[in-house]
């Protein structure tokens, strides 16, 4: 069994969601559930599996249900029907102080404004989960202080929100969701409010962290170039149904409907695709020249494109052990990058 | 003409209603009573008996502490000796003593109301309608009541001034709650926090701003029933404003009206400062 799983959720908005409940389960679409009811549904019969340790992005565009996905991990919302396991655990079965202790100790979230608290400043925003678990105020401004350091605000210890960009909020939310140390993170579309060059900068700082800490990230976003940069998978949902789940490369190599091919038209294709991707896995050994570049197999097609460009033969594709993989073609490299 | 027949007795009906009480809960209306009495008279004393220069700097003290302006505090103390030139430094002091009783009583009332109509939707739709009450009805309507069961004096003019001025603390508190940010309270309940830790660390410390405004309106308005609270016996400014009227005294009438003002002006600065300062505090920060 996964870490999380997610199975089978409906979520229906509005007065008397059971009736809305059986259209949807007996098939009948959003626009016909809103038309003949006026309920609204938001999720459809979506499963999921969430690996420990991946960051896993959920992308939509607005509507799609996405941010109503992540507020089931943690039950800000409840599903309609449904089942969410975390762990092993179900947490729809949990008594308000149960789940209270669940979110305190497990679970950290980082929210597209921030939902920073105003009143306070950046290290008693980022202690706010501390404060909560009852930790005294020695070992949560410790803790605190070591976490705003760590996300590169150190100094504006004693800044309010409103003194801070944009940019910098969303550090202080970042460094209060981790500051619990929780196992899993929640992202619900956090770099969305940014600018372009800051998101790009967090997003940065995002993979930076998860190469230190391997926590399981839970990440939302509407951005496909975000969601292929961060996600180890990728699921895809539009009008609240889930329409593919797999790795970046499988997304943009074959995308499962017109939906998904639209989105991934416009993706800097160089930067997802890797070499594993590419390569043709060896079948005899005698092919391979032993002056050929060796190139890593999660090597970015961007970054072979020099390789590939300042050698006359093939390349040689190694695996994390050195071991000898696949073999990738200057004419591979140049097809790939016009598909 | 409206048929004669379809008339409600309601007016009896109170009547009889009144008597009961009187009658049957007189004992409890009295003892609750002199409690009250024993704090405004015990606090009356000593605003009274303070020497008012010392009166003086403390308001600008706390005018200093409120603002940071040295400006303001200035202005507040000039306002209160004003108040003493005219004569009126003493029945100022009753006055200020019956204020401050009567806000007393209407925050102390008023936040814990405001908080659960915040939290219930339910009670909200119920005590809506009677706030409307409570600040549309004439205070003489409850003022005849109030002094049948407390007889004449301060309590029931205290009463009096809190059903009239507490409606303003009870709506803003209950407001400033409803205001706070849905994604501040979302954050909160993600890190697991319970909802007496919302209140406290969340809603409280965020309406705070709306709560200070609603106690300076309460306190304006507890004020400005001083001369009614006059009618049935309560002391200070009001009788004098009271006086001027029965005796056509126009100078008189005036000089004590101008006392309230600046009165009002004093405690209105006040409040606001303390108001914009609670926007940003570190207060209720430890409350847990």
């Amino acid at each position: 069994m996964s870490y999380i799983e997610i199975r089978n959720i409906f979520k229906i908005f509005g007065p008397d969601p059971q009736t809305a409940l059986q259209m949807a389960k007996a098939g009948a679409d959003k626009d016909e559930i809103l038309a003949k009811t006026g309920h609204t549904v938001g999720l459809h019969d979506v499963s999921l599996s969430i690996e420990r340790g991946e960051t896993f992005v959920v992308m939509g565009l607005s509507g799609s249900g996405k941010s109503t996905l992540i507020r089931h991990l943690n039950r800000l919302i409840d599903p309609t029907s449904g089942e969410v396991l975390f762990d092993g655990t179900d947490i729809l079965a949990m008594s308000i102080s149960e789940l209270n202790a669940f979110r305190r100790k497990r679970l950290g979230m980082v929210f597209q404004r921030f939902g920073l608290l105003p009143h306070r400043n950046v290290i008693n925003n980022v202690a706010y989960g501390l404060e909560i678990q009852g930790q005294d105020r020695k070992t949560r401004e410790d803790a605190a202080r070591n976490w705003i350091e760590r996300v590169g605000l150190g100094g504006y210890e004693d800044k309010f929100p409103d003194q801070l960009s944009g940019g910098m909020q969303q550090r202080v939310g970042l460094a209060r969701a981790l500051a619990t140390d929780p196992e899993v993170l929640l992202m619900d579309e956090a770099f969305s409010a940014l600018d372009p060059l800051i998101r790009n900068d967090m997003q940065d700082e995002l993979v930076k962290l998860q190469g230190e800490l391997h926590k399981t990230i839970v990440f939302i976003t509407h951005d496909l170039d975000e969601a292929l940069k961060l996600g180890d998978r990728i699921a895809i949902l539009k009008d609240g149904k889930l329409i593919q789940t797999g790795r970046p490369e499988e997304i943009i190599m074959h995308p499962a409907d017109n939906y998904v091919r639209a989105f991934t038209r416009d993706v800097n294709r160089s930067r997802v695709l890797r070499a594993r991707t590419l390569m043709q896995p060896i079948s005899d050994d005698d092919n391979i020249n032993a002056s050929w570049p060796r190139i890593a197999d999660d090597m970015r097609l961007e970054d072979i494109l020099p390789v590939a460009l300042a050698t006359n033969g093939s390349m040689s594709v190694i695996d994390g052990q050195e071991k000898l993989i696949g073999i990738l073609s200057k004419e591979q490299v140049i097809a790939a990058l016009v598909a | 003409m409206f048929p004669e027949k379809l008339n409600v007795p309601l007016g009896k009906w109170v009547n009889r209603f009144v008597d009961w009480l009187v009658v049957n809960y007189g004992d409890g209306f009295e003892a609750f009573a002199d409690s009250l009495l024993t704090v405004l008279v015990w606090l009356e004393h000593i605003l009274r008996g303070t020497p008012w220069w010392i009166m003086v700097i403390a308001i600008a003290v706390i005018g200093f502490h409120a603002s940071r302006s040295w400006k303001i505090a200035a202005g507040l103390a000039i306002a209160m000796i004003a108040i003493g030139t005219l004569g009126l430094w003493d029945k100022a002091m009753q006055t200020l003593a019956l204020m401050i009783v009567a806000t007393s009583l209407s925050v102390i009332i008023g936040v814990p109301v405001g908080i659960a109509m915040a939290l219930s939707n339910r009670l909200r739709a119920v005590m809506l309608p009677i706030l409307d009450t409570m600040q549309t009805m004439p205070s003489f309507v409850y003022l005849i009541p109030a002094l049948m069961l407390f007889g004449l004096g301060k309590v029931p003019a205290i009463l009096a001034t809190v059903i009239y001025a507490a409606p303003p603390v009870i709506r803003l508190t209950d407001l400033g709650i409803r205001l706070v940010d849905r994604e501040v309270l979302e954050a909160s309940r993600s890190f697991g926090a319970s909802r007496r830790q919302i209140l406290w660390k969340v809603q409280l410390p965020l309406a705070l701003p709306n709560i200070m405004a609603g106690i300076n309106q309460t306190t304006m308005m507890s004020i400005s029933m001083v001369v009614i609270a006059s009618m049935i016996g309560a002391r200070g400014l009001g009788e004098r404003v009271l006086m001027g009227i029965q005796r056509l005294d126009v100078g008189a009438g005036m000089e004590a009206g101008i006392a309230i003002v600046l009165l009002a002006v004093v405690f209105d600065r006040i409040g606001q400062a303390y108001g914009k300062r609670s926007q940003r505090s570190p207060l209720a920060e430890d409350k847990s």
